[in-house]
């Protein structure tokens, strides 16, 4: 697609807004975490991937797994937004009981669109790792994005993918880390040593870039060039603001969990200034 | 019960200085209390659960009592292995939390349900498997964990359970309590899904069927004194779990049943499924989907009464 970064950057707002929206009226928590990833989504749904709504099971799409499976909300809108299934079908999905809209992303076979059922951490690379090791034996060039929490990389299985797919120089991995410095219940920092981040993945064989992941114009840039010449995977680190969008959500760990209120989602709407 | 569980960890902390909390980056300010009395023995080990059971058994093995706690299939289907070789193998005194049991987290899909783990953890040996049926016996529960002298599973659900036990029911780990004495048929329940069962029974002691209730908060050992004696007296017994049919309460009493001498007992399950529930909805929805309903238990057992 050709978007420009204008046209992206509204998509990213009107996402956010619904996102607000669908949260306060479904009490679907992680917030923080579906609004840190909305720019990297959108240029990902909106510019980089090659997909059609239409035909969403065709061989050679690229695939995008959403490792931290808890971002569900913010993926239903973009997949929504894209064409995969009516927006209606999202806003009217009963959340009580019958709906496919849950917390966290329902297998294939339920929505069109997910490439896989997420939601327990540290799943998502390894299965995109396997498919990107079937469409190299398929001889086929179509990419995989997955994109990873901080915390998700606490994971043991995420190293474990990580070593493989770089032993195996699978170029059409691209893994996007949301490098929010927050996890649940903590800083990231405090938990565990995650830094230097990118020395890691460059120790594991991959190539790395680091950009801030709330900025457009380096989001689409860094997924642009993809894959890159060494022939590695490669590892974006995406510096990002938890809760990005909303000043009063911002780097507040407290909307992982928390639910807006009416006044909440008014005053979120403001801010963004655009309607859903 | 999550708060219950927080409450009675930060008072037996208090007065034990080998207990120590570890958990996998969940509970946000649950443990503020604990942090405050016995910050140094709270540990939050990351998204990082095969690892955290790992530690677990070496901080056994060197004196202290662990507890692990995160949700339910992260501290045990995730980290099978580490238990199996690790805690069990090792003998080692860890304590298994799961909270958000069985189907508490409907809404949050399925790889949040947890409806195999009493299967799977009941295979190995030395390990004990609770399941309280409210906050009031877990604290009870969680007392007598301490003082085991191996690993002990306890299942929690998660918030605003209803106390139906009593407290002076004598608890023991390992020995079935019996909550309501009746002469037709009896009724087995083991977690959190007691209050149903004691709802169906209300309502078929209105129709004239006497109900014997069974609370079987331990799963592993498996009270086999108190079996014996139910399927001795009754010609039909239910058991309710909220869990799959395959490998829990039902499982373990089924297995128990063949090795004795032939019964005419009928047996009914109330189970859940074995299936993946893709529809999303609260747990409420997610029990009326495999029948864990007063309503359905207490229509499937009023039916099973009648042909006998
Ligand atoms: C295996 C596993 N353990 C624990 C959880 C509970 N959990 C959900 S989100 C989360 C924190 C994730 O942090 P991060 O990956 O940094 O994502 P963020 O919300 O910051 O975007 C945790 C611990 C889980 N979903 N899966
Ligand atoms: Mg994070």
């Amino acid at each position: 697609m050709s978007n420009s970064i204008v046209e992206l950057e509204h998509i990213s707002r009107r996402i956010r807004t619904r996102i607000v929206e669908n949260s306060h009226n479904t009490g679907m928590p992680h917030l923080g975490s579906c609004l840190s990833c909305v720019d990297i989504l959108t240029a990902l749904y909106f510019e980089i991937m090659e997909i059609d709504p239409e035909h969403h099971r065709h061989g050679t799409r690229d695939r995008f797994v959403m490792s931290k499976g808890h971002g569900a909300p913010a993926l239903y809108q973009i997949l929504a937004m894209r064409g995969f299934f009516p927006y209606a079908d999202l806003v009217e999905s009963d959340h009580k009981g019958g709906g496919v809209f849950g917390e966290h992303p329902p297998t294939p076979d339920h929505l069109p669109g997910i490439e896989a059922a997420t939601g327990s951490l540290g799943h998502g690379l390894p299965i995109a790792t396997g498919m990107m090791l079937a469409c190299r034996l398929d001889a086929q060039k179509n990419k995989a994005f997955v994109l990873l929490g901080d915390g998700e990389c606490n994971e043991g299985s995420i190293w474990e993918a990580a070593m493989f797919a770089g032993a195996q120089k699978l170029e059409n991995l691209v893994v996007i880390i949301d490098y929010n410095k927050w996890q649940a219940t903590d800083r990231s920092h405090d938990i565990m040593a995650l830094d230097p981040l990118p020395e890691k993945w460059r120790a594991f064989g991959w190539s790395t870039y680091e950009i801030d992941g709330n900025d457009m114009t380096q989001v689409v840039d860094a997924l642009r060039n993809v894959p890159d010449k060494t022939g590695r995977p490669v590892a974006i680190i995406a510096h990002t603001v938890k809760g990005k969008g909303i000043s009063f959500m911002e780097d507040d760990n407290n909307w992982h969990y928390r639910i807006p209120t009416a006044e909440e989602v008014i005053a979120a709407k403001r801010e963004l200034k655009v309607e859903t | 019960m999550r708060n219950a569980f927080a409450d009675e960890i930060t008072r037996l902390s208090a007065g034990d200085s080998r207990v120590v909390v570890l958990s996998g980056d969940i509970g946000n300010r649950l443990f503020n209390k604990f942090k405050a009395t016995s910050g140094d023995r709270f540990i939050n080990c990351g998204i990082a659960e095969a690892n955290m059971m790992g530690m677990a058994s070496g901080l056994a093995m060197s004196g202290f009592r662990p507890v692990v706690y995160t949700i339910t299939p992260f501290t045990t289907t995730r980290c099978f292995e580490q238990i199996r070789v690790d805690v069990c193998y090792h003998n080692a005194p860890v304590i298994i939390v799961g909270t958000g049991s069985g189907l508490s987290y409907a809404q949050l899909g399925p790889t949040h349900h947890s409806c195999e783990d009493i299967a799977i953890l009941r295979t190995l040996p030395g390990m004990t498997v609770f399941c309280p049926s409210d906050p009031a016996e877990m604290r009870r529960g969680l007392c007598a964990a301490l003082k085991q002298d191996g690993p002990v599973y306890i299942r929690l659900g998660k918030k605003g359970e209803p106390t139906v036990t009593d407290k002076n029911d004598g608890f023991e780990l390992g020995r079935a309590n019996t909550l309501r004495s009746g002469e037709d048929v009896c009724l087995i329940s083991t977690g959190t899904i007691l209050p149903v069962v004691l709802a169906a029974a209300d309502r078929l002691e209105e129709q004239g069927v006497s109900v014997r209730v069974e609370n079987f908060h331990t799963v592993k050992p498996l009270d086999t004194d108190r079996l014996k004696d139910v399927f001795t007296q009754y010609n039909l017994i239910g058991v309710v779990e909220e869990h799959g049919r395959i490998g829990g309460l039902f499982g373990a009493i089924s297995e128990w049943l063949v090795l004795q001498r032939p019964h005419n007992t009928r047996l009914l399950s109330f189970a859940v499924d074995d299936v993946f529930l893709h529809e999303v909805g609260t747990q409420d929805y997610a029990r009326q989907r495999f029948g864990l309903t007063g309503d359905n238990i207490f229509n499937c057992i009023l039916e099973a009464h009648k042909d006998r």
